[in-house]
């Protein structure tokens, strides 16, 4: 397992597009910090980038890596070593290197302006986000050969948890109006690993007091520790059942 | 050595591998031959785990291998068209494969990589190289950790006469050292020398199955293409042996 | 201006007639033969000055009937001993001054107080240190009075039995200038209470509002800090009130607001400045207010406006860092917004006079969502939630259609 991600992490890490996105991520993280008024406007417009271009560029990055090394995984499938290995190695290749990426492009300036549980949380989380769209590029290469519709299948997936999951909630919320939803709202957002780390990181932020009874009740669960740990081990279970998935495609698949 | 029992593959409508039984055994150097598409690279690939059989067992030394991977170390293959990470040199693949294959314990064989010159090349990355560099790559990994088993996918196609030669003389001393070679090649003429089992097959099928010396006393060719195009001709001669082998 | 001018005049006024210098003396305290205050006060003539020297008095119930002058010399300490109250005052043009008065009684029965003011005409209460009482300066009947430069501390933890920093009840003409407040239920209380005026006090950190008054009419409230109070300001069934100039800061929570207006009717609320509230202002069913040259900086909502409220008009102030400047629970909104400066607004000026050529809406779509559904806070901040505001900016459907500014400036206003 260990020498073939070590292969895998160089290789990623000489990737020009990995450079341009940890630079990317710092230019952005850091002019945020230095153009907003201050830290917290800041965090919140970070808020956005972790959101929506983070899992973006996890997923279509991975979905392309993962096609573009086929000839890599060819040659070690032919190798004495166990597809598990091979797979787990390429995941854990591009989960270090883009976890590293956002490590420096968002978690460093945001230990400098704003080292506080929020900062924390908002690294953590982004953390988390890039890992489970890794993992869901995965899923999206188990679906098909084809890396044209690889990729289309990574977009769709990324469009559904960024866009279309939530206008479905909102459909939901107007259907069921006259009914308490707030619970079933915690719930719901477990659906959705995006969704879970833009309320964890609300909240951290406090907007729950702008929100009255629904806000105290995200407050309630989310605000404990317990909260934290479940919504952090939600994400934990985005990440394991899409690349559970996507290796039980890949050891049956033929090279 | 390798077993392979009831083995059946089909890539969607197409049925590559139609129930294939046969035996390879230690010292055997086996000339898989047939027209394109008729599944002989699918059947290698199904041996080394590339691809996995819809139905049937594939056994190494007695050993299913469905699931086991270890088998492995002890096959040397070299593909048809040796794809590699592009921006990887000649030296980090090498490298990587020692790697991959050091818990062996045996020392690598640099013999190929001398006498296909390239250790002059060896930070060469792979998408520079030529078609027959790459070819020559294959072959040197290949041989590199003395496996008991070689699996060469068209080994000399591409490759200029002199390595052509280098790496059939290559393939007799492992025959002679006892190790079971697979070839698949559409060139004939060079595999006179060092087959001792030919196999033709169609359509996923074994069309015949014979020792060399049986199928040129039979056909009373003394050249393996001559045999070959004649027993083509005249089915009834191979049609038997399909069922002669016994497992 | 002119208003605080007169105002000033009578205060400055008001002090001067109580001078002492021409009275009489009495000393209470260690090396006098009087060692309690109200034997002080008894011993004292009309007009006299009763001198308290430094110690700790236990006394409590301490009768304050005459127009004396009674001063503390570097804050004695009177300690009701949680019984009853501390001092009661029922006087014309008396002046308590320079003491330290802690523990009041506590009672779910009566309303205890540091300094209990009744019936009394033209008294001074300032520059005394307040600990520890339930109610810390509780008015009743009283005209002319003047509260002042008083630091009033309390330590409440329940709304039932903690009472508040300086209440007033029916009374008129009331001066509550620089008092320092916190820690009590709400930290200035006023009802009934009629032609006062609230200056320069600063009231924080108090568990329920920072100030509430209901049925207080004609009342002006000037350059005062309301902070970090649970629930903020509460105004309530007033009419003609005046706010300049005050600090509505950091009153953040699920219920808290800068500023609650509740059936207040024609007054102006101008200069203030809104600081992080959950919500700034939020008016409901008020009439003819007229709201401008506030700022309003970094609150959850700056203004929320309930259907019932009519002919208001809010203009030349400054809404920035918002998250959402306006929401409302109704569809059609009889107040004015015209010409104030909006930090999202995204129109342009060609003919280059400073205001936008195209109408600016402050509401946007999920705020009148989040109104009706409470529970769309799971979608906070999502893009599904800032595309569909992008497109009802464009194309209003659901926010109210003529809720909007027809000439924002395109530069904050220098206030």
């Amino acid at each position: 397992m260990k020498k073939i991600l070590k292969y895998v992490i160089v290789d990623i890490i000489q990737n020009k597009i990995v450079v341009i996105y940890t630079a990317l991520l710092l230019l952005i993280s850091l002019s945020v910090f230095n153009l907003e008024s201050s830290a917290a406007k800041g965090m919140a417009s970070l808020l956005n980038l972790i959101l929506l271009v983070v899992p973006l560029v996890c997923v279509i990055f991975s979905t392309i890596y993962v096609y573009n090394s086929s000839e890599f995984t060819e040659l070690l499938v032919s190798q004495p070593l166990k597809r598990k290995t091979i797979w787990l190695s390429l995941f854990g290749g591009l989960a270090t290197s883009l976890s590293l990426a956002f490590l420096i492009g968002v978690g460093v300036p945001v230990m400098l302006y704003h080292a506080d549980p929020t900062g924390l949380v908002l690294i953590l989380s982004g953390l988390f986000l890039t890992v489970v769209f890794v993992s869901i590029a995965f899923l999206a290469v188990g679906w098909t050969r084809d890396k044209a519709k690889g990729i289309g299948w990574a977009i769709a997936l990324w469009l559904f948890f960024a866009l279309i999951f939530d206008a479905l909630v909102l459909f939901l919320l107007f259907q069921f109006q006259d009914y308490p939803l707030e619970n079933a709202m915690v719930v719901m957002s477990f659906f959705n690993p995006i969704d879970l780390s833009r309320v964890q990181i609300l909240l951290q932020m406090d907007i729950s007091a702008l929100m009255g009874y629904t806000g105290a009740v995200f407050r309630e669960f989310f605000g404990s520790t317990t909260g934290i740990l479940i919504s952090f081990f939600g994400l934990l279970i985005w990440i394991v059942i899409p690349l559970l998935f996507s290796l039980r495609s890949f050891k049956r698949k033929d090279m | 050595m390798i077993e392979l029992k009831n083995i059946s593959k089909r890539f969607g409508r197409l049925q590559v591998l139609d129930n294939v039984n046969t035996t390879f055994r230690e010292g055997e150097c086996i000339a898989l031959l047939g027209p394109n598409g008729c599944g002989k690279t699918t059947m290698i690939k199904t041996i080394l785990g590339m691809v996995v059989p819809d139905s049937g067992q594939i056994l190494f030394n007695g050993q299913k291998v469905n699931n086991d991977w270890k088998y492995r170390s002890q096959i040397g293959y070299m593909p048809q068209i040796g794809r590699y990470p592009e921006n990887m040199t000649i030296a980090h693949i090498i490298e990587m494969m020692k790697d991959i294959r050091k818990e062996g314990g045996v020392v690598p064989d640099d013999e190929l990589i001398k006498r296909f010159g390239l250790d002059t090349m060896m930070d060469k990355k792979m998408r520079t190289l030529s078609g027959g560099t790459t070819q020559k790559v294959s072959a040197a990994l290949a041989f590199m950790f003395k496996p008991s088993v070689l699996i060469l996918d068209e080994p000399t196609a591409g490759l200029d006469p002199v390595s052509s030669e280098t790496l059939k003389e290559r393939i007799i001393r492992e025959k002679d050292k006892g190790k079971l070679i697979l070839i698949t090649s559409h060139i004939l003429s060079e595999l006179d020398d060092m087959v001792t089992k030919v196999i033709y097959m169609n359509e996923g099928n074994f069309l015949f199955e014979r020792p060399l010396a049986e199928l040129k006393e039979i056909t009373g060719e003394e050249k393996l293409s001559r045999a070959v195009a004649k027993i083509m001709g005249n089915k009834s001669i191979g049609r038997p042996s399909n069922q002669m082998q016994p497992v | 201006m002119k208003t605080l001018r007169i105002v000033l005049g009578i205060v400055i006024a008001l002090i001067g007639v109580q001078n002492p210098l021409v009275a009489g003396k009495v000393y209470v305290g260690k090396g006098h033969p009087v060692k309690t205050i109200q034997q002080g006060i008894n011993n004292a003539q009309p007009g006299d000055t009763v001198l308290v020297e430094k110690g700790v008095y236990k006394e409590n119930e301490i009768k304050l009937n005459k127009a004396i002058y009674l001063k503390g010399i570097s804050f004695p300490v009177i300690d009701g001993g949680k019984k009853g109250n501390v001092m009661e005052i029922h006087a014309k043009g008396a002046v308590l001054e320079g003491f330290r008065i802690i523990n009041s009684g506590q009672s779910e029965m009566h309303d205890l107080a540091g300094v209990l003011l009744v019936d009394s005409y033209g008294v001074t209460i300032k520059n005394n240190q307040f600990d520890n009482n339930t109610y810390s300066i509780l008015t009743q009947h009283s005209r002319n009075c003047t509260i002042k430069d008083n630091e009033i501390r309390a330590y409440a933890n329940n709304e039932v039995l903690f009472g508040n920093g300086v209440h007033c009840w029916r009374s008129d003409s009331m001066y509550i200038i620089g008092n320092n407040i916190s820690g009590h239920r709400d930290g200035i209380y006023f009802e009934f209470v009629t032609n006062s005026l609230v200056w320069r006090n600063i009231s924080r950190k108090n568990i329920r509002y920072g100030l509430h008054f209901m049925f207080s009419n004609n009342d002006t409230y000037i350059a005062n800090v309301f902070e970090k109070n649970e629930s903020g300001v509460a105004v309530m069934y007033t009419n003609n009130v005046n706010m300049y100039n005050n600090y509505f800061n950091d009153n953040w929570g699920g219920a808290a607001f800068g500023i609650l207006l509740k059936d207040i009717s024609d007054g102006e609320i101008s200069g203030n400045y809104f600081g992080h509230n959950t919500t700034a202002l939020d008016i409901e069913g008020c009439n003819r207010l007229k709201i401008f040259k506030n700022k309003f900086v970094n609150n959850g909502y700056a203004i929320k406006i309930s259907a019932s409220t009519l002919d208001n008009e809010i203009t030349r102030n400054n809404f920035i860092s918002n998250t959402f400047d306006v929401a409302t629970n109704g569809t059609l909104v009889a107040n004015s917004f015209t010409g104030n400066y909006w930090d999202k607004y995204e129109g342009y000026d060609l003919n280059k006079d400073g205001r936008g050529d195209i109408p600016y809406r402050p509401i946007s779509l999920y705020s009148t969502i989040i109104e009706s559904n409470p529970a769309s806070l799971m979608l906070f901040r999502s893009i599904i939630v800032s595309l569909l505001d992008k497109t009802e900016k464009l194309l209003p459907g659901i926010t109210p259609e003529n809720l909007k500014d027809e000439k924002p400036y395109m530069k904050p206003l220098p206030l």
